[in-house]
């Protein structure tokens, strides 16, 4: 399977902080790819690194062969990244409605695709014409994610989509993401939740301090509770 | 997938109308203190014309402000720059403007008015480009430079137009007032109003009917992710502010019209006003920015004629007093 994504030796520096430290990572076309470490690794600054948020120091990233560690991020995002922050990043003064217009970006929303996004976030069909700020927080989890899949992505960013949410919305969420995997899509996932990550990961990449210190499979990974033990200080049953 | 229906409606969004009552509140606590209902209503037809005014010049920064955190001090520059560019369209068609014809006097004025917006629109661009872009992100930088633009600005229009007070006579058909009973409301305030509201809804119209303004109302709220959208928010950014730019010279042609003279230092007074409004609005917020000019030019109006002795403090000491009630000024659009 290519790789969809390739980042080799990057480096970040935010201010005096010398956060990403050489950086080499592979994305398989068609997989989700989950991005584990304890807090501070430096799993968010690779994932805006490779959105143009912040600019790598140095090293190259590549999207299909292409060079992108210049762009700016709008050409990032229109060479089909979809974005989905930690944060969520909804706007919150806009209607749901609003939000996915704009991420609609070029034309207007497509019908097929939004009664596919209702089929999983009914929510957002029932709050269509709300302001996006009085959401709840799992509901605005859905917008940010419907947004960033309202039109076909290459490749899918994904920062903690469960972080903070009730169990019964998480096991919904992995649900979606899992059919969005079965439609194709290349997700790079930031996850801290071992049920989500187990569910959905192919490969697993570990950071510690700004660098990757494993890769494999996600499933030998899930298996080996002292692999898990020694990569990220605790068992990954234990994130839940 | 049930867990992610929504079964409970959500809470209906409450419309804040405080602010809105505000200015309502303000004008019907001064009826007794004033007197006079006479007096009460030119007062309050003097604030809402020079309110109308203080936003056409405010709405600009204000989005800037909002939306790319850029502290432009030298906005005023631009309020200058129209009255001044107004100047050379009204003084070589003197005659039309004191012929007794409202259409002979608007078929001088709107060109006058349209070329100020030009060229301040193009002023605008000019200091983004060479001023601001440099020092996007980096506040003291922009104060700094900024303030610096202003000087040479107002420097230049010294040199260009000499220090004197340059006399700009309202068109005839403009002059006078509309008497109703005892009271008498200033004709070029009326169009002060309607020129402002017509603004405000212009304003209002692009930013929630059109895909322009929900980018520029998103961009207000979280730039970052705009530009994760796809977006190229400095292009957007650059059309804002040259189309505030523009909006200050249509403010500058217009104060000066009601100051009827207009010198290179017009703006100073101004800027404080302005500065003021934008913060009590709440910075990016076009409602907020319409209620607060509304509000610092009735606290000018009232408390001038009230409390003389404290006009000079009046709009700090407003600022102070919506500051300590909304800190984030009357309607909170960014985090900032």
């Amino acid at each position: 399977m290519s790789d969809l994504l390739k980042l080799s030796g990057v480096h970040t520096h935010i201010g005096r902080y010398h956060i990403l430290q050489g950086i080499d990572l592979a994305v398989a076309q068609g997989q989700v790819t989950m991005l584990l470490g304890r807090n501070g690794a430096g799993k968010t600054t690779t994932l805006r690194t490779i959105m143009g948020l912040w600019q790598a120091s140095s090293g190259e990233i590549s999207l299909a062969s292409e060079r992108i560690e210049s762009r700016a991020t709008p050409d990032i995002a229109r060479r089909g990244v979809g974005y989905v922050p930690e944060s969520m990043a909804v706007f919150s003064d806009l209607t749901v409605k609003e939000n996915l217009v704009l991420a609609a970006r070029d034309g207007p929303l497509d019908d097929t695709q939004l009664e596919w996004i209702f089929g999983f976030f009914p929510a957002l069909r029932r709050f269509w014409l709300s302001r996006a700020g009085s959401l709840s927080g799992g509901q605005k989890q859905m917008l940010s994610i419907a947004r960033a899949i309202i039109e076909p992505r290459k490749l899918l960013l994904i920062d903690e989509p469960t972080k903070g949410l009730a169990p019964a919305i998480i096991v919904a969420l992995i649900e979606c993401l899992k059919e969005i995997k079965r439609k194709g899509a290349t997700i790079l996932l930031v996850e801290q939740n071992f049920f989500a990550a187990r569910e959905l990961g192919d490969k697993v990449l570990v950071m510690d301090n700004g660098t990757i210190v494993h890769r494999g499979e996600m499933a030998a990974l899930a298996a080996d509770v002292p692999l898990q033990e020694r990569l990220l200080g605790l068992s990954l049953e234990a994130h839940q | 997938m049930t867990e992610l229906a929504a079964t409970d409606p959500l809470p209906k969004p409450k419309r804040d109308i405080a602010p809105i009552l505000l200015p309502i509140a303000l004008a019907l606590v001064t009826i007794p203190l004033i007197g006079s209902p006479s007096t009460w209503l030119t007062l309050t037809a003097a604030s809402l014309a020079m309110g109308m005014m203080i936003f056409i010049m405010a709405s600009g920064l204000t989005l800037v402000f909002g939306l790319m955190d850029v502290l432009n001090f030298g906005h005023g520059a631009f309020i200058a720059v129209g009255a001044y560019v107004a100047t050379l369209v009204l003084a070589p068609f003197a005659a039309s403007m004191q012929a007794d014809s409202l259409w002979m006097n608007l078929a001088v004025l709107a060109p006058a008015a349209l070329l100020s917006m030009a060229v301040s629109g193009a002023l605008g661009l000019i200091v983004e480009r060479v001023l601001i872009l440099p020092v996007y992100g980096q506040h003291l930088k922009q104060i700094l430079m900024t303030t610096g633009g202003l000087i040479v600005a107002e420097q230049t229009m010294y040199a260009l137009w000499g220090p004197q007070i340059i006399p700009v006579p309202l068109p005839t058909s403009l002059r006078g007032s509309f008497i109703f009973g005892d009271v008498a409301i200033a004709k070029y305030r009326v169009l002060a109003m309607l020129i402002g509201l017509a603004v405000f809804v212009a304003i209002q119209l692009v930013l929630n009917r059109t895909k322009l303004g929900l980018l520029i109302r998103a961009g207000v709220e979280n730039r970052e992710m705009v530009e994760a959208l796809g977006y190229r928010i400095r292009r957007l950014f650059l059309g804002v502010f040259m189309t505030g730019s523009a909006l200050a010279g249509l403010g500058g042609v217009m104060w000066a019209l009601y100051r009827e003279q207009v010198h290179a230092s017009m703006s100073d007074e101004l800027t404080v006003l302005i500065f003021v409004v934008v913060i009590i609005g709440g910075l990016g917020s076009i409602g907020g920015c319409f209620i607060g000019a509304i509000l610092v030019a009735m606290v000018a109006n009232y408390g001038g004629f009230l409390v003389p002795k404290l006009a000079l403090v009046s709009n700090i000491l407003l600022m102070v007093a919506i500051l300590m009630w909304r800190p984030r000024g009357l309607y909170a659009v960014t985090s900032r």
